[in-house]
């Protein structure tokens, strides 16, 4: 530090203000943000009609929405280190629960959904406490669980009604007030727009205060970014796995109630799918596959990003053949700028 | 960093590449009217793929637009946001499937609001109506199920088995109902057999034995592949093969076979081409010459695939268009 003695400026390296580019380019939403706004350029300019229009807007929103509430849970774990491959079918087991319940038991469906939240909870915490105490990674912990939850939402939906989907949920004790909270539409200038969008934007403004302004935040990064040191140090890695697994069945669960409000009806293969859709916008939004990096925000873009392309191409008269290969190719593309963004934020730091 | 310029700009060329493609092909066509179909069938699925080709046949005859869409899994959220957007896309016609009318009811009646109007196909030929869909196109299960049974009947079975491998599916119920009810009226009797949609060796036991226990059966009607093939098994097996007179719902290259063969007595078809190519032609009209259909549902099936037909069935299957 001889340097630093010597030099006209006497103050410690760490504390040096860097230009707002500068940070702004070290962002890890910064590609995703980049790629939402090129993505509403493309549809405006090529599917104005639909695309631009209000009841448009709402619908990718919608779709956004319920992607992104998934979304945000997985950016957190995500940066916490680890996975959950069992939300999709934890979606479809929340929404069977409910179902049966109210159908078939004649619990008001408020009630039930409250029921579902607590088993979903329960197995988010089992998620945790299997990973934290086998060791195993969560990939193979969770992927296990996909299989054993969508097969107990089968078995038990065929074991209580001797059917797969349950529907008239709207003539089901309780039905209003679940409606009134998780599937009203707010309407402006004449069109509804899903009262999820609100859901997804609160759960997400929670999300980014818990992460940058919280300990809890910096104990979600550390135990993705360096677990031993984090240990060390004494944040309780163990807990936060948990408590990430739990946020996860949590996100799964109200997007499950979302969608009972909003259709009214459940079936055992709902949710299908959504586990590798929610990791692909959470890489889209800059989180790093490896834990230790990354934002809530990235993953509410990267839910954005995607709900624009899966509506889009319906505006654009594309063909849904090819909404599998642009997700594809998005998700490469997002990650090689990503990887080229941070390189050269890493550079200009120094 | 400079190495990841070039791949960077080849993906983003391919995209766009990509992209231009698919709106070329839907902007090639000069005619203006443009009709979205949203069916709950994946076109890489053996039998929707042989409904969007006669879709995609209908737009090209009739030189109009046509989107298929559909969700990437059996997601009826997700469907019912696909037709949230078409209507949003303000389309000259809107075909639809309707598996579960309580997802998307409110979707399509808001189609319909939108004066957009609308077509059902495949599913939904009960809840159409009231839906303010324009006519449904497709087979109503239980007539289907009557079709069979008045054919069983009139090739003198006396005693049949219906095997259902999906008891509780109310479509798979009614089939079965129109069965007996057209079974009964013939005077034969009918046994209602249920087996497990998932275990084929199970099913097949299950056939087996239910043939054991009353030597009198001499037919039997499975209501898919997944109940003939086993049926088919467990007949081969007894040495009944042709004796026990065996029908069937819907097609397979396995069943098609076994009727040119001699061995199974027909197919119940609900010839999925016209559900695709139909509506189209319908909507086209509508838009062009304000004409409309009187029933509320356009019958596709029951069509019977019999030793007759089977073999030319079998060319066409593999063209897919049937």
């Amino acid at each position: 530090m001889a340097a630093t003695a010597s030099a006209t400026k006497a103050r410690d390296e760490r504390l040096t203000e860097s230009s707002l580019l500068k940070r702004l380019l070290s962002r890890p939403e910064l590609g995703a943000a980049g790629g939402a706004i090129l993505v509403w350029i493309f549809f405006a300019i090529i599917a104005p009609e639909g695309f631009l229009s209000l009841r448009g807007t709402a619908s990718y929103l919608e779709v956004s929405s319920h992607l992104g509430i998934l979304a945000v849970a997985v950016s957190l774990l995500m940066i916490g280190g680890e996975f959950d491959l069992s939300i999709g079918s934890m979606l479809g087991f929340a929404g069977v629960v409910m179902a049966i319940l109210s159908t078939v038991l004649g619990v008001p469906l408020y009630l039930s959904s409250l029921i579902a939240l607590a088993l979903a909870l329960g197995v988010g915490f089992v998620n945790g406490y299997m990973v934290n105490k086998t060791k195993l990674p969560s990939f193979i912990i969770t992927l296990a669980g996909l299989f054993i939850i969508r097969g107990l939402t089968i078995a038990f939906m065929r074991l209580m009604t001797g059917r797969t989907q349950l529907g008239s949920l709207d003539s089901a004790p309780g039905y209003a007030v679940l409606r009134a909270i998780f599937g009203a539409d707010i309407t402006l200038a004449g069109v509804g727009f899903p009262i999820s969008i609100l859901w997804w934007l609160a759960f997400a403004g929670l999300a980014t205060w818990l992460l940058l302004r919280t300990s809890v935040g910096n104990w979600i990064f550390g135990a993705g970014g360096a677990a031993a040191a984090a240990r060390n140090v004494g944040v309780p890695v163990d807990r936060v796995k948990i408590g990430l697994f739990m946020l996860t069945a949590f996100a799964a669960w109200l997007v499950a109630t979302i969608q009972i409000a909003v259709v009214k009806s459940a079936d055992t293969k709902r949710g299908e799918g959504q586990e590798f859709i929610s990791i692909i916008a959470v890489v889209i939004g800059g989180t790093l596959l490896t834990g230790g990096y990354g934002s809530a925000v990235g993953a509410i873009l990267g839910a954005l990003i995607f709900g624009m392309v899966r509506q889009g191409i319906v505006f654009a008269g594309v063909d849904a053949d090819w909404f599998q290969v642009f997700m594809g190719a998005m998700l490469i593309i997002a990650v090689l700028v990503n990887n080229f963004i941070r390189r050269r934020a890493e550079e200009a730091r120094r | 960093m400079s190495r990841y310029k070039k791949p960077v700009a080849i993906y983003l060329v391919l995209l766009l590449l990509v992209i231009a493609t698919g709106v070329t092909f839907a902007q090639k066509d000069r005619a203006d009217i443009r009709i979205v179909v949203v069916s709950h069938g994946q076109a890489s699925d053996p039998f929707w793929s042989v409904v969007k080709n006669g879709v995609d046949r209908a737009a090209q005859d009739m030189k109009v637009t046509v989107e298929y869409q559909a969700p990437q899994t059996f997601d009826m959220v997700a469907m019912s946001q696909l037709i949230d957007a078409a209507v949003a896309s303000n389309p000259d016609g809107l075909v639809v499937s309707i598996p579960d009318a309580d997802a998307l009811g409110d979707s399509i009646k808001a189609a319909v609001a939108a004066g957009i109007p609308v077509i059902s196909m495949n599913s939904g030929s009960d809840v159409a109506e009231e839906l303010g869909v324009m006519v449904h196109v497709g087979q109503t299960e239980y007539e289907a199920g009557l079709g069979g049974g008045e054919r069983m009947a009139a090739a003198g079975v006396k005693n049949a088995l219906c095997v259902n491998q999906e008891v509780g599916n109310v479509a798979l119920d009614l089939r079965c109902q129109g069965f007996t009810d057209a079974m009964t009226a013939a005077g034969a009797t009918v046994e209602v057999l249920a087996v497990d949609l998932a275990d084929p060796t199970d099913a097949q036991q299950r056939i087996a034995g239910a043939l054991t226990a009353n030597p009198d059966i001499d037919g039997i009607l499975t209501l898919g592949p997944t109940g003939s093939a086993p049926a088919m098994a467990a007949l081969e097996e007894g040495g009944m093969l042709g004796a026990i007179k065996l029908a069937t719902f819907d097609l397979s290259p396995e069943v098609l076979a076994a009727i040119r063969d001699g061995n199974m007595l027909f197919a119940i078809d609900q010839q999925q081409y016209i559900q695709g190519y139909l509506p189209i032609v319908l909507l086209t009209l509508f838009n062009t010459n304000l004409n409309t259909i009187a029933n509320d549902v356009l019958m596709t099936g029951p069509g019977f695939v019999t030793q007759a037909t089977a073999a030319a069935v079998i060319e066409l299957s593999a063209a897919g268009t049937r």
